[in-house]
C-alpha cells in the first residue's frame, strides 16, 4: 500500500509536468490547428538556459527561473514568426513538416553548443522532504504541485475572465469572424505562443530539477508523451488537458512500477491509439464536423 | 480515316516501345556502371561502403513517398516498419540453414510481407484518422514497435541480433531498388495511382466520386511498410548487427528528409536526394555534426519555399534565374 502511495505520488508529480507541456500544445492547437513539434523542445532550452543562468553566471534561482520563462516565451513567438506564420494558408502537410524541422533546429543548436554528454545540474529546488507516516515527499514533489497549481488557476482565469482570454477563445473558434468583431488575430496567435512557451519553460524547470542531467534530447519524449495527453484529455480544451496530463503520469508511472519499465512507453502509447480510435474527441473534448 | 487511327496507334505502341527498350538499356547500364564503380579502382573503400546503404536509402525513400508525397498523410514510423523487417529477416537466416541466395531471397520477401502486414494492421485503425492524427499515430506505432522489441526476448533485447549473415551486396540491392522504383512507377501511375492522387488533393471530393478513401489508404500505407521491410532486410544483412536504437524517431525523421529534399511526388527526386544524403555527410566527416543542423533546415527551408506568399513574390522577380524559381516548385501531377 505505501509503495502504491508512493507511486501515486509521483505519478502526480510527473503528471503534472505533462500537464504544464499539454496546455502549451493544446493552446496552440486550438488557436492555429497545428501540432507544434517543437513544444517539447522549448522545455529543454528552458533547462538550458536555466543551468547557463545558475551554474555559469550565477544568478540566483529566482531570478534565473525568471530568465529561463522570458526567453522561453520569446523564443516561442520568434518561431511561430519566422516558421509557422508565412505557412499559415499552406496545407497542414507543410506546416507540420517545418514544425518536425523547427525541433531538429533547436535540437542540433543545442548540441552544437553543449554536445551530446549530458550535463549534471543539480537542482534549484532546495526544500526539505514531507513525511506522512511512513511515506516519503520529496521537496520537488511539492513545488511541483504548488507551481502547477498556480498556473493552471492563473491561466483558467486569464482565459475565462479577461479581455485577452476571451479573445484567445474568439480566435480558436473562427478566426474570420474574431477578425471582424476587431480582434487581431496575428497578435493573439503570437500571445497563445508565448503564453505556451512559458509553461513550457516552468515544464523545464520542473523537469530538470526532477532528473537533473541535461541532454538535447531531454524534451523529445516528454514532448511526445505531453501531446497524447492532450489528445487523451481532448485537444483544443484546456481542463482537459490537465487531466489528461495527470492521468497519463499516473498511468505511466504505475505501469513502471507494476507491468515493466521497458514496456511503459509501449503502454502510453498504447493509450493514444486506443483513445484515437475509441474517442478521437478525447475525455472532455468537443466533436467537430468537418463542412464541406 | 480508320488507316489513320491505327498508323496513329501504331505509332503510340512504337513510342512505348521504345520507351521500354530505353529504360531496359539503362538498367542494364546502371547495372554496369555499379558493378565498375564497386570493384573497380575510382572509390575509395569508404564510398564503396556506400553504395549498399544509398541503395537502402533509395528504397525507403520511395516507398515513403508513396505515403507523404502522392496520398499526402505524414507517416512518422517508417523507421518502425523497417525495424519489423529487419528483424524477420535476421531472425530467419539465423535460424535456418538454407544455401546463402536461396535463404536471402526468402528471407527478403518474408520481410516485406511481414512489414506489410504490419502496414495494413496499422492502417485499419488509422483509417478515420487524418493530417496531424495520423502523423502522430504513426509516430507512437513506430515507438511502439521499437520498446517491444527492446523488451522481448527473441529479438536479443535492447542488446540486439549480431552474427548475422552479411548477404547484401550491390548486386541484391541494384535489383531491389530497381524493382521498388519501376513497381512504385507503375503503381502511382495506374488507376490506383490516380486515386490516392485524388485523395491527397481533396479527400471529400475523392469520396463523392466514388473512391473508398480508406481501402486506398490502407492499401497504400501496406505497399509503403512492405518496401520498408525489404530494405530493413538489406540492412540487417549488410552491417550484421542491429539494435533496436537503429530505429528510432531520428531514423523516421532522415527518410521524411529525403523526401523532402527530393520533392514530395518526385520518385526521380527521392533517388537523387537519397544518394546524395548518403554521401554528403560522410564527405564531409570533419562537419558531421552539422548533418541535424542540415537536416533542420532542408525540412524548413522546402516548406517555406511552398508558403503561398514567397512562392508569388519569387515567381514575380524577373532577375532571379529560371531554376531557382522552379525549386521547391509545387508539380501538377508530376512523378
Amino acid at each position: 500500500m505505501v509503495r502504491f502511495l508512493e507511486q501515486f505520488i509521483n505519478g502526480l508529480s510527473v503528471g503534472s509536468v505533462y500537464a504544464l507541456i499539454a496546455l502549451g500544445y493544446t493552446m496552440v492547437y486550438g488557436i492555429a490547428r497545428m501540432i507544434n513539434f517543437a513544444h517539447g523542445d522549448i522545455i529543454m532550452v528552458g533547462a538550458y538556459v536555466l543551468y547557463v543562468c545558475k551554474s555559469i553566471i550565477g544568478l540566483p534561482s529566482i531570478v534565473s527561473v525568471i530568465v529561463t520563462i522570458v526567453f522561453c516565451s520569446l523564443l516561442g513567438i520568434t518561431i511561430e514568426k519566422i516558421a509557422y506564420k508565412p505557412l499559415r494558408k499552406a496545407p497542414s502537410l507543410a506546416v507540420l513538416i517545418t514544425a518536425i524541422g523547427m525541433s531538429f533546429l533547436l535540437q542540433a543548436l543545442s548540441l552544437l553548443i553543449f554536445g551530446a554528454n549530458p550535463i549534471t545540474f543539480p537542482s534549484v529546488i532546495k526544500v526539505s522532504p514531507i513525511y506522512i507516516g511512513s511515506i516519503t515527499i520529496s521537496g520537488i514533489t511539492i513545488i511541483t504541485f504548488v507551481v502547477t497549481f498556480i498556473c493552471m488557476i492563473g491561466l483558467t482565469y486569464f482565459v475565462n475572465n479577461t479581455k485577452a482570454g476571451s479573445a484567445m477563445r474568439a480566435a480558436s473558434e473562427d478566426k474570420p469572424a474574431a477578425e471582424l468583431m476587431g480582434i487581431n488575430v496575428n497578435r493573439t496567435i503570437s500571445m497563445v505562443f508565448a503564453i505556451g512557451s512559458a509553461l513550457a519553460g516552468v515544464a523545464g524547470f520542473l523537469y530538470i530539477s526532477q532528473y537533473q542531467s541535461l541532454m538535447p534530447t531531454l524534451g523529445a519524449l516528454p514532448g511526445i508523451k505531453a501531446f497524447v495527453a492532450a489528445v487523451l484529455g481532448g485537444i483544443g480544451s484546456i481542463p482537459g488537458a490537465m487531466l489528461g496530463g495527470i492521468m497519463l503520469g499516473v498511468i505511466e508511472s504505475l505501469s513502471k512500477a507494476y507491468i515493466s519499465t521497458q514496456l511503459a512507453d509501449a503502454i502510453v502509447f498504447g493509450i493514444l491509439v486506443i483513445v484515437l480510435i475509441v474517442k478521437p474527441s478525447g475525455l472532455l473534448g468537443k466533436n467537430s464536423i468537418e463542412k464541406v | 480515316m480508320e488507316k489513320k487511327a491505327s498508323n496513329n496507334m501504331n505509332l503510340k505502341n512504337n513510342k512505348n516501345f521504345n520507351k521500354k527498350i530505353i529504360a531496359v538499356v539503362g538498367i542494364v547500364v546502371g547495372y554496369i556502371l555499379i558493378s565498375l564503380l564497386a570493384n573497380g579502382d575510382l572509390l575509395s573503400r569508404q564510398f564503396k561502403s556506400l553504395i549498399v546503404p544509398a541503395g537502402i536509402n533509395i528504397i525507403l525513400a520511395v516507398s515513403l513517398n508513396l505515403t507523404v508525397g502522392f496520398l499526402g498523410e505524414l507517416s512518422l514510423g517508417h523507421a518502425g516498419f523497417m525495424s519489423i523487417g529487419a528483424y524477420t529477416a535476421a531472425l530467419f537466416t539465423l535460424n535456418m540453414n538454407l544455401p546463402g541466395p536461396l535463404e536471402f531471397m526468402i528471407a527478403i520477401v518474408l520481410a516485406g510481407l511481414i512489414a506489410g502486414l504490419f502496414g495494413y494492421l496499422i492502417g485499419v485503425p488509422v483509417l478515420r484518422l487524418r493530417g496531424d492524427y495520423l502523423a502522430i499515430v504513426t509516430l507512437a506505432f513506430g515507438e511502439i514497435i521499437r520498446s517491444l522489441i527492446n523488451s522481448f526476448k527473441f529479438t536479443g533485447g535492447a542488446i540486439g541480433l549480431s552474427k548475422i549473415p552479411r548477404y547484401s551486396n550491390y548486386t541484391w540491392v541494384y535489383v531491389l531498388v530497381i524493382l521498388t522504383i519501376l513497381l512504385s512507377y507503375n503503381f502511382v501511375t495506374s488507376r490506383y495511382g490516380r486515386a490516392i492522387k485524388s485523395i491527397r488533393e481533396n479527400y471529400i471530393a475523392a469520396e463523392t466520386i466514388g473512391i473508398k478513401v480508406s481501402r486506398y489508404k490502407t492499401l497504400t500505407f501496406a505497399i509503403a511498410a512492405f518496401f520498408a521491410g525489404v530494405a530493413g532486410a538489406l540492412y540487417s544483412h549488410n552491417f550484421g548487427v542491429l539494435r533496436p536504437s537503429d530505429f528510432d524517431y531520428n531514423k523516421s525523421i532522415e527518410i521524411l528528409v529525403i523526401v523532402v529534399l527530393g520533392g514530395m511526388g518526385s520518385i526521380r527526386g527521392s533517388v537523387i536526394a537519397a544518394i546524395l544524403l548518403t554521401i554528403l555527410p560522410e564527405a564531409l566527416r570533419a562537419v558531421n555534426e552539422f548533418r541535424m543542423l542540415l537536416y533542420a533546415i532542408v525540412l524548413i527551408i522546402m516548406m517555406l519555399l511552398r508558403s503561398p506568399d514567397l512562392r508569388a513574390k519569387i515567381e514575380e522577380n524577373e532577375k532571379l534565374p529560371k531554376f531557382i524559381k522552379n525549386f521547391g516548385k509545387i508539380k501538377e501531377g508530376g512523378i
